[in-house]
């Protein structure tokens, strides 16, 4: 037997760690490679995206404070030089409005996400390597989450436990951990079967190594383009939970919030209501966009099938 | 019909049956248990601890968690729902005047939904690779990819705000004549229409194209029969299965879907009476509708997979 059978991965990896090291315009070409591999519609996607995340990471510490409007104030504005989205219900600055929005929008989604795939995965990963009784238990009760229609579970929790933004987080990890376990433990089990993971528990390795050594470096990729998917699931049922009011609490407002309270301006057509609403169907197209484009997706899936 | 069909058919069922049986103690946990002691609650932090105790004994909080589910589950599945604590009346009657709307609304969907979700679906799947097929599929990603409120807003300023086809809003109370029914239900039954199109139709296109690319397909067109005919004659029928499946579990979405539209649209049907229920924390009516809803789910979702057994030739000729 040999052992470097075991560690398919190592040698490209090593490789272009060195490269990287030794010469600086090549990782420049290597990474300009690596992005035209997207095509325009990926470019475009990933580009909205990156404008989202650094709004939501820096956008409110970098616009000055003119939130409440000096003197005249116009309730539902129309688009001007001073008011790039009008302004809101209260005559506030909509522009400044939905970038603090993003921070919430963006920000909660992510967490929630990060926590769904990542618990997802990790107990996929437990279910897969500790044997068939540990794995039967783990489906069915993670099933009996799935039969509960996504919204009806948010509302029951929010019944239950108020809305704060640990509740929804929380909440919207839990609703998708099951639907990341499905995913990653069918791509596991068949991991699993495999000769090299016989061989490292023939060598003695624990549980914890075949899941993290053997098991995890396989399913990365493909979990996460899960967690694209994922996080475009979480961001429309938050917004969908804050419109119905039930989500992000005032004064703080996420764009489903900011939909909501300007909902008076529809009959209007008034930028108050329109853009946050768009600023949502910006944010999961892009996500779409990025991951149905993602460099070797189409190689990779028709090599699945 | 034969026995291993029928045992398949029953496993389903009591699986349905078992995980109702989960989902309602999940239901009552998080309503109930989990949030802590709501005479405490409801009294604050300086509650005399007398006053708490009888509050307690008036809420049967001083039972034992699992007696208090027995005792739940035993009421809804006799038809009692306990007592509104908000309105102080029957949760049957709430959800009793409210129910009929909801369904209607419902069936008014899959009425529209349903014939234009195949006809496309099978019509892309056919033109595969068309500029019909690229517009469909497109169409039908942004659909899927954005809020069900943004559809619902951008129909509204569409049909209501720029053309003054139809009213903004939706109520069914004062409907006299046909046609206040139809410009009454028309917004909503529109943006359900666009949400539940764009689902059953990307499963319709997917299952009528794994059928297209079988080898017997291949075959058929050897023979020289025309595209319609392998597609109508041929195909199809094969792919009845995976489109009634499509169809259940596009339907199930229509669930959640109902939840954002009757509240924009302020429809009085049971997702609206619950979502008010949750914001006035109103535990029996939003048990209730939960359980409703989840009742709805499940059916349409053992539904989904009964079609899916029934339509396999495999199981049916064994």
């Amino acid at each position: 037997m040999k052992t470097n059978t075991s560690h398919p991965t190592l040698t490209p990896a090593a490789a272009s760690v060195d490269t990287s090291n030794t010469n600086n315009a090549s990782v420049l070409t290597t990474f300009l490679r690596w992005l035209g591999g997207f095509g325009w519609s990926g470019l475009i996607g990933l580009a909205i995206l990156l404008f989202w995340i650094a709004a939501a990471l820096f956008g409110s510490s970098m616009l000055t404070r003119t939130l409440v409007p000096d003197s005249n104030v116009q309730i539902f504005g129309a688009i001007s030089h001073a008011h790039w989205l009008g302004t809101d219900y209260l005559g506030r600055d909509m522009f400044i409005r939905v970038i603090d929005g993003a921070s919430y929008t963006v920000g909660v989604a992510f967490v929630a996400t990060l926590l769904a795939s990542g618990l997802g995965t990790m107990l996929a990963l437990f279910a897969a390597a500790s044997g068939r009784w540990i794995d039967s238990v783990l489906s069915r009760s993670l099933d009996t989450i799935t039969s509960i229609p996504s919204k009806m579970f948010a509302l029951i929790m929010v019944a239950g436990f108020g809305s704060s933004v640990t509740m929804l987080i929380a909440t919207a990890s839990i609703i998708y951990v099951p639907g990341a376990y499905r995913i990653a433990r069918s791509m596991a089990i068949n991991i699993n079967a495999l000769d090299y993971v016989t061989v490292a528990r023939l060598r003695g390795e624990g549980t914890l190594y075949v899941m993290r050594r053997e098991i995890l470096p396989n399913i990365a990729g493909p979990m996460l383009a899960d967690l694209g998917l994922r996080f475009v699931y979480i961001v429309l049922l938050l917004a969908g939970l804050s419109f119905l009011g039930l989500g992000v609490q005032p004064p703080a407002a996420d764009w489903g919030s900011l939909v909501r309270e300007n909902i008076g301006s529809l009959a209007s057509a008034s930028a108050a209501v329109i853009a946050p609403a768009l600023a949502i169907a910006s944010l999961t197209i892009a996500v779409n966009l990025v991951i149905d484009n993602l460099p070797g997706r189409a190689r990779r899936e028709r090599g699945v099938k | 019909m034969n026995v291993a069909i029928l045992k398949l058919l029953g496993q389903r069922l009591c699986m349905a049956l078992l995980s109702l049986l989960a989902v309602s103690v999940v239901v009552f946990a998080i309503t109930s248990v989990l949030p802590g002691d709501a005479a405490q609650e409801q009294l604050g932090q300086d509650a005399t601890p007398e006053a708490l105790t009888a509050l307690r004994a008036q809420m049967g909080l001083d039972i034992p968690a699992p007696t208090r589910y027995m005792h739940w589950l035993g009421g809804i599945v006799r038809g009692d729902l306990g007592t509104s604590s908000t309105t102080q009346m029957p949760v049957s009657e709430l959800v009793a005047s409210r129910l009929p709307n909801s369904l209607l609304l419902a069936a008014v969907t899959t009425l529209f939904s349903v014939p234009i979700a195949l006809a496309f679906g099978i019509a892309s799947a056919m033109w595969k690779g068309s500029w019909f097929d690229r517009i469909a599929s497109a169409g039908s990603v942004a659909v899927v990819s954005v809020p069900e409120f943004l559809v619902a807003t951008l129909a509204v300023l569409i049909f209501a705000v720029k053309l003054h086809w139809l009213p903004a809003l939706s109520y069914a109370t004062d409907i006299e004549s046909l046609g206040q029914m139809l410009k009454a239900f028309a917004m909503p039954v529109f943006s359900l229409c666009c949400v539940i199109v764009a689902l059953m139709m990307r499963m319709t296109r997917a299952a009528v194209i794994d059928q297209l690319e079988a080898p017997y397909i291949e075959m058929v067109s050897l023979k020289g029969a025309s595209p319609m005919r392998t597609v109508l004659v041929h195909a199809l029928p094969n792919a009845v299965g995976p489109i009634a499946n499509a169809i259940a579990l596009s339907l199930s979405y229509l669930l959640g879907g109902v939840i954002i539209i009757e509240t924009i649209f302020n429809y009085p049907g049971i997702a609206k009476l619950m979502v008010d229920g949750v914001s006035q924390r109103d535990m029996p009516l939003v048990q209730s509708c939960a359980m409703i809803f989840c009742v709805g789910y499940l059916v349409l979702v053992t539904l989904a997979d009964v079609c899916g057994i029934l339509a396999n030739p495999r199981l049916r000729h064994r």
